[in-house]
């Protein structure tokens, strides 16, 4: 039979037990609804994710530290293994950053500089965590939706404050366990008001004196007035843990303010600053590995986090699995009524299958009806389902984004039908139809004609 | 074993049988028939119910399979042809009417007489112009959008006739085809039957337990009885009823 035959006595016969049918196709609809509502949950999260950690800058940067700092045992043994050893790694330098900077796939590097000090506001002493962030850091998800702005220049005098050193400035103790402060109400009262932040400086010794090891040169009491123009509620140094600031100045700032940080050097041969660690950030993270090992053969030590995004794909692929499999479940079900159904239809049509046979009909005409039958039922309740399940997930999403609105957190895309869930939705939906066509098909192929025609 | 040329010949069994178990019994439904029909004959099959005529029916229309023996129509043995050359052979051989007229209920007249031509892939308006032709032969060229159910029992048999004939078959099968009609109407089918049999010299091949009918159309009668033939006065004979047969024993 020709394939224009086929389709058209197979419309034909769906229409003729039309209730039944439907009813069917909308099992296999709500099968593949849940399918796609789960997966593009999944997806949608997934890539809400991904979003989120890479505009962190987490996953494109390389944090460089000098192998004269030994931090480890590990770490030491690693440099025995492939590198020179500690006292004779280049110094990590002005001269360094600079070499790093022309690495290809850098696109900035600049100095870590974090220092604890003590800050005064409304005349009380507050000691923390004081650091310098590059202006680049602007387009930073730690700094969206921050109140307030971001600095006004590369080097104003201007500090950010993240919202438990605000609370704490406002002497607001957040209660354990509930975190609801209202960061607009936070920021309100400390927005364009003025912060003294006092640190040591090194002042260079005149050049006549002292040998110019690093260790002469010294140290100042001062102090500089900042104006607070942001108050953040994220926390921009997650990862680092005990080291992570709370006050955040503009990096050209605190380079010019020449803080006595407590692993600063000077470099034996220049005499120019060295620095603890420094932050390179790539273009683009898949180029992470190859400036990491660059910065190696340099002689330096250098960290990156680019494995936690293969460890966080890993962790969706298997997520999206599971909701695939419950998802899948439901479509199993649906499969199991089209099983049914194909049957029942045999029954019905005996006579007729054995009306068709004897005027002709091959068993590959009759299976190749009922094939065409479970594969219209597949085709439609795929495409009603897709429909279906992408007015799931918005529901969902629609539903997330009013909850996180009330917790005063910004909307999330977590919800995503991409063309390919679509398409491969259908093509499932269509798979699993013929298969469980397949029993129903067989069965009504090998009906013998003599036995249909005598049935009444 | 000659096979006999499709001009002379258009059916032959040969010791044909078909068993079938039902529970512990064996039932013989045809028993080693062995009959020739020539190109062009009009041959009804008479007997009792149960004596096995439409079972052979059935074998030469090849909608069943023979336990052993031969049955060779138009030269092909219908005995170890596959399922899809059955399928052929009662696509482009054989047409079929039955008592129960058999047409599709869901379908109108017109596309129950298309449907073997769905089957033999004829081109979908090429068909539509054959349907109409075939039943304009039945006279039924007003009632082509009618379904089945909508019709009287004699406009049905016609319009399962023109079925029967769309694909050209050389052969009409007909299983008392006036079974479920009345006197009058069954008249009609029969002239229908009679005329194709001699306009179109197509080979016809009844069953019935009419005697009256057979007698009136048929050319040659074959009397069955607990499948086997049996002769004009009723002895069970397993020799061909006409013409030698053409192997060797």
């Amino acid at each position: 039979m020709k394939f224009y035959d086929v389709t058209d006595l197979a419309v034909r016969n769906l229409r003729e037990s039309v209730f039944r049918n439907s009813l069917t196709t909308i099992g296999i609809s709500v099968g593949v609804a849940s399918l796609v509502a789960m997966l593009s949950l999944g997806i949608g999260l997934q890539q809400l994710a991904s979003r989120r950690l890479q505009k962190s800058g987490l996953f494109d940067t390389v944090v460089v530290t000098s192998r004269r700092d030994l931090r480890s045992f590990r770490e030491q043994r690693e440099q025995r293994e492939d590198g020179p050893p500690p006292a004779e790694s280049p110094a990590l330098d002005e001269r360094a950053l600079q070499k790093i900077e022309q690495l290809p796939g850098v696109v900035e590097a600049y100095p870590d500089i974090r220092f604890v000090t003590e800050v005064r506001f409304d005349d009380k002493p507050h000691l923390t965590m004081v650091a310098g962030i590059p202006f680049s850091a602007k387009n930073n998800d730690a700094f969206e939706g921050m109140q307030g702005s971001f600095f006004s220049s590369e080097a104003s005098a201007e500090v950010i404050l993240q919202k438990s050193f605000a609370e704490e400035l406002l002497g607001k103790t957040p209660k354990p366990g509930a975190d609801n402060t209202n960061i607009a109400e936070l920021a309100k009262p400390l927005l364009g008001k003025e912060l003294m932040v006092r640190y040591g400086a090194r002042i260079a010794p005149p050049s006549s004196t002292g040998p110019s090891d690093g260790a002469a040169y010294s140290v100042v009491s001062r102090q500089q007035t900042l104006k607070i123009v942001g108050v953040t509620d994220l926390d921009p140094e997650s990862m680092r843990g005990a080291a992570r600031a709370r006050v955040f100045l503009p990096l050209k700032l605190v380079q010019n303010l020449h803080v006595m940080e407590p692993g600063l050097r000077d470099s034996p041969a220049s005499g120019a600053p060295t620095y603890t660690s420094l932050s390179v950030r790539v273009g683009n993270p898949n180029q992470v590995p190859a400036v990491e090992d660059d910065i190696k053969k340099m002689g330096f030590s250098a960290f990156s986090i680019v494995d936690a995004t293969r460890s966080m794909r890993q962790f969706f692929a298997v997520l999206d699995v599971f909701l695939g499999i419950f998802g899948s479940l439901a479509l199993a079900v649906a499969s199991i009524g089209i099983v049914n159904t194909l049957v029942m239809a045999i029954l019905e049509r005996r006579r007729e299958i054995g009306i068709m046979k004897a005027v002709g009909a091959s068993d590959a005409d009759v299976r190749g009806l009922f094939f065409a039958e479970a594969g219209a039922m597949g085709l439609v309740g795929g495409a009603v389902g897709v429909a279906l399940g992408w007015a799931i997930g918005r529901l969902i999403n629609f539903g997330t984004n009013i909850y996180l609105e009330r917790q005063h957190f910004p909307p999330a895309q977590i919800w995503s039908v991409p063309l390919w869930l679509v398409l491969s939705a259908i093509a499932f939906s269509i798979v699993v139809s013929l298969l469980s066509g397949l029993y129903p098909a067989a069965r009504a192929a090998r009906l013998d004609p003599v036995q249909a025609l005598r049935y009444e | 074993m000659e096979i006999p040329g499709p001009n002379s010949l258009a059916v032959r069994t040969e010791k044909v049988c078909r068993h079938y178990q039902m529970g512990e019994a064996l039932v013989r439904a045809v028993d080693g028939i062995s009959i020739d029909i020539r190109a062009g004959e009009f041959v009804a099959l008479l007997g009792a119910s149960g004596s096995g005529k439409s079972s052979l029916l059935n074998l030469v229309a090849g909608l069943d399979r023979p336990t052993s023996g031969a049955v060779i129509v138009q030269g092909n043995n219908l005995a170890v042809l596959s399922r899809a050359e059955l399928a052929k052979h009662r696509l482009h051989t054989v047409g079929m009417v039955f008592q129960s007229f058999n047409l599709i209920p869901s379908m109108t007249l017109l596309e129950n007489v298309e449907l073997p031509m769905r089957f033999a892939e004829v081109d979908r308006r090429e068909r539509s112009a054959l349907a109409r032709q075939s039943l304009d032969r039945v006279g039924l060229s007003g009632r082509l959008a009618h379904r089945p159910m909508e019709l009287s029992g004699g406009e049905q048999q016609r319009a399962s006739l023109a079925r029967a004939l769309i694909n050209r078959p050389k052969l009409l099968l007909a299983d008392e085809p006036t079974g479920n009609l009345d006197s009058r109407t069954g008249t009609e089918i029969m002239e229908l039957i009679r005329s194709f049999n001699q306009s179109l010299g197509m080979t016809v091949l009844m069953v019935t337990h009419e005697q009256v009918l057979a007698e009136k159309y048929a050319g040659r009668m074959l009397h069955l009885a607990d499948g086997r033939l049996v002769d004009d006065a009723g002895n069970v004979s397993s020799v061909p009823a006409s013409a030698p047969q053409g192997g060797t024993e």
